[in-house]
């Protein structure tokens, strides 16, 4: 067969597409491995939590209050003023660093027990003064730092080290919606509840971050977002089960929404 | 300028930390400190600080951890059962080294107990109520005057150590109205500054105020400069009254509203030609050890400790003079107060 | 052309990515990473073990659901 005689066609030379990079990692976020465990919720609560710092240009004035709990260590983390509270105590502790420093943003940054259990009166009793800080609330039922024991927030049946047969609420009473309890408060100005089991329920989350911290930019008052979490290793399932279960069952006793605003 | 006002011991401490540039105090209500908390909502809101009654005496201890944290003087006060609820936090103070003054007027214990003075809390305020190996400096006045000076010392001494300072006082020197007098220049506060404070990291890296430290062996480092912080204190914070003539041969030791009834038994012992001294502790952490041992070492033969207590700052004395001399311990429980009769009566009796 | 780049050594294995991947682009690795888990990797453009979500097989189109979800924020992706 004959060769083709083939003329090199001269192209015009293609311009290299830039590639740019679609998510960067918020500047009040420290680049450094996380102690959580995979599929931890914490992990991108953290990074929620500093991204909508840095869409507000904050850093700078913030003062975050980390909890006892998994999340004990967050200072680690995140690259701005933070305190220590004892266990509980972190309404109380916020309720003073904003008093003494009403410039500053002041939030929290506590699990189900820290904010359900030991300190069920601090909490109340912020949101009834009608403190003008956010309350980041991850609830995921269950203790992890001490080992899986029982939250407040823990669903019937739930079995967890210290609710070996499951959760009997003739013996350990029914988990708590703090949310809606603190809704009745007049001094409570922003409630939302959200999740961090899929990506969708992510974008949500931060924008219900977003508007608490703006709740506060504007002296609005109280604000406070309950963010449903995955603990899979104390839940005794993979993270993606862990997501699915918040989805199928946690969500369904802890309805995802606005419980209220403004 | 100065005035001269009668007040009640409570007020006189409320007055002291205003003096120090106190502008934040948190607390709860609880007998016998009652007219202190009071006194404070009143004065806070005169010089624009921040008055909060707290939901407990735990939310309070908190607020003044976060108010301190945010470099702000702070105070909270309480009596006996409410400063056994403080503890934890102050704890976590000492741990995270922050100033603060915490005011205890002592009541009858334990549990409940009733509303009349007691001095009980030595152990809970000189060991350490709290868990860990921490020190809170302690000063105990024993009158009106004292509760306003020590108190508003107390602030400066906080600041300089970054520590937690206590008042030791009782329900008696709480509620007696005295004369106190307040010269204006003798209280002017020493501002120390405060670089680690919690302000918003604007042109420096960020603060963390933690007493938390996982990292192998950093938490033991950490404690290692806690006690040469302590020692410091030690060498230099030692304040006692001492009447103490050379020929003295028992030395009473007694503090706060114990010590003048001790005061007025040794002059009237005295009187009757007997030998006696006092020896009056204000620091009563760091306690004033060396002043007791070299009265000992310098031939005093019997010491007799008056508290009212099961006996708690007698085991101090006794570790001072290491057995050198006698020790002897008059005490009153549960609310008793020690009469001037009773102690001479003791005092005559080692005689 | 879109994609997306997992650090390997810093993955946890959670898979979250996997699930919320519209187009089943990503997969598990078969070698062990840092960490001893076996990693999530971009198997870019071709169709991943796990049925597609939207029926799309194929193209990544930096949507960025991988990133938003990763609890360890270790995946970038490039439009």
């Amino acid at each position: 067969m004959k060769k083709k005689n083939r003329k090199k066609i001269k192209r015009p030379a293609q311009k290299k597409v830039e590639e740019k990079l679609v998510l960067s990692r918020p500047e009040s976020m420290r680049d450094i491995d996380m102690h959580y465990c995979a599929g931890c919720g914490h992990s991108i609560i953290h990074r929620l939590v500093c991204e909508v710092i840095d869409e507000f240009k904050i850093r700078e004035r913030v003062i975050g209050i980390a909890p006892v709990g998994c999340a004990v260590i967050a200072y680690e983390y995140w690259d701005f003023d933070v305190s220590e509270a004892a266990h509980g105590r972190t309404p109380a502790v916020a309720t003073a660093i904003k008093r003494v420093r009403p410039d500053n943003i002041v939030f929290t940054y506590q699990g189900d027990g820290d904010l359900a259990a030991i300190g069920t009166a601090e909490i109340i009793h912020a949101a009834n003064r009608g403190e003008n800080i956010t309350v980041i609330f991850v609830n995921n039922g269950v203790y992890g730092m001490t080992g899986g024991q029982m939250a407040p927030t823990t669903l019937a049946g739930q079995k967890t080290s210290t609710t070996i047969a499951g959760r009997s609420l003739k013996n350990d009473g029914y988990p708590l919606k703090i949310m809606e309890m603190l809704a009745v408060l007049p001094g409570t100005r922003y409630l939302e509840r959200v999740s961090v089991h899929s990506a969708q329920e992510v974008f949500r989350a931060k924008r219900a971050i977003h508007k608490a911290f703006k709740t506060q930019i504007e002296n609005k008052g109280f604000s406070m977002v309950e963010v449903l979490s995955m603990c899979p290793t104390y839940w005794g399932m993979a993270p993606v089960q862990a997501a699915e279960r918040i989805k199928s069952d946690v969500s369904l006793f802890y309805p995802i929404g606005v419980v209220k605003s403004y | 300028m100065s005035r001269k006002i009668l007040m009640c011991g409570n007020e006189a401490c409320g007055e002291g930390a205003i003096l120090a540039g106190c502008k934040f105090y948190a607390g709860y209500p609880i007998t016998p400190q009652n007219e202190l908390i009071a006194y404070m909502a009143k004065r806070m809101s005169e010089i624009n600080g921040v008055f909060i009654q707290a939901e407990s005496e735990l939310a309070a201890i908190s607020m003044v951890f976060g108010a301190a944290a945010a470099g702000e003087r702070a105070m909270t006060s309480s009596s006996s059962p409410g400063v056994s609820l403080k503890q934890e936090g102050i704890s976590y103070i000492a741990g995270a080294q922050l100033p603060c003054v915490i005011v205890n007027m002592q009541r009858g214990g334990p549990g409940l107990g009733n509303i009349a003075p007691g001095q009980s809390d030595y152990f809970q305020s000189v060991k350490g109520g709290g868990h860990g190996d921490y020190k809170v400096i302690v000063f105990a006045p024993s009158s009106a005057q004292e509760l306003l000076d020590y108190t508003f010392l107390a602030f400066d001494m906080a600041d300089k150590y970054r520590n937690p300072v206590l008042i030791l006082g009782d329900g008696l020197l709480g509620q007696m109205m005295e004369p106190v007098t307040i010269i204006k220049e003798n209280y002017k506060p020493h501002v120390t500054e405060k670089p680690w404070a919690l302000t918003g990291c604007k042109g420096r890296k960020p603060n963390i105020v933690r007493s938390f430290f996982l990292g192998e062996g950093a938490l033991e480092e950490h404690n290692k400069r806690l006690q040469q912080k302590y020692q410091t204190i030690a060498n230099s914070e030692i304040r006692a009254q001492i009447i103490n003539p050379k020929d003295s041969e028992i030395v009473v030791v007694a503090y706060g509203s114990v010590a003048r009834t001790a005061k007025a038994a040794v002059e009237r012992a005295r009187a009757k030609g007997i030998k006696a001294g006092l020896i009056r502790p204000i620091s009563l952490w760091p306690f004033p050890s060396k002043i007791i041992k070299d009265a000992s070492l310098a031939g005093r033969k019997k010491f007799l400790v008056i508290e009212m207590s099961s006996g708690q700052m007698v085991e101090d004395v006794m570790l001072a003079v290491n057995g050198k001399s006698e020790v002897d311990f008059y005490g009153r429980m549960g609310g008793g107060i020690p009469t001037e009769e009773e102690v001479l009566a003791r005092i005559e009796a080692l005689a | 052309m879109p994609k997306i780049k997992i650090n390997r050594d810093r993955c946890k294995g959670c898979y979250l990515c996997i699930v919320n991947c519209p187009n089943s682009l990503i997969k598990i690795e078969d070698k062990l990473n840092a960490k001893g888990v076996k990693a999530a990797v971009f198997s870019g453009g071709k169709p991943a073990r796990l049925k597609s979500k939207s029926g799309l097989a194929g193209k990544c189109t930096g949507c960025a659901m991988c990133a938003i979800i990763c609890p360890e924020f270790i995946i970038e992706v490039y439009k």
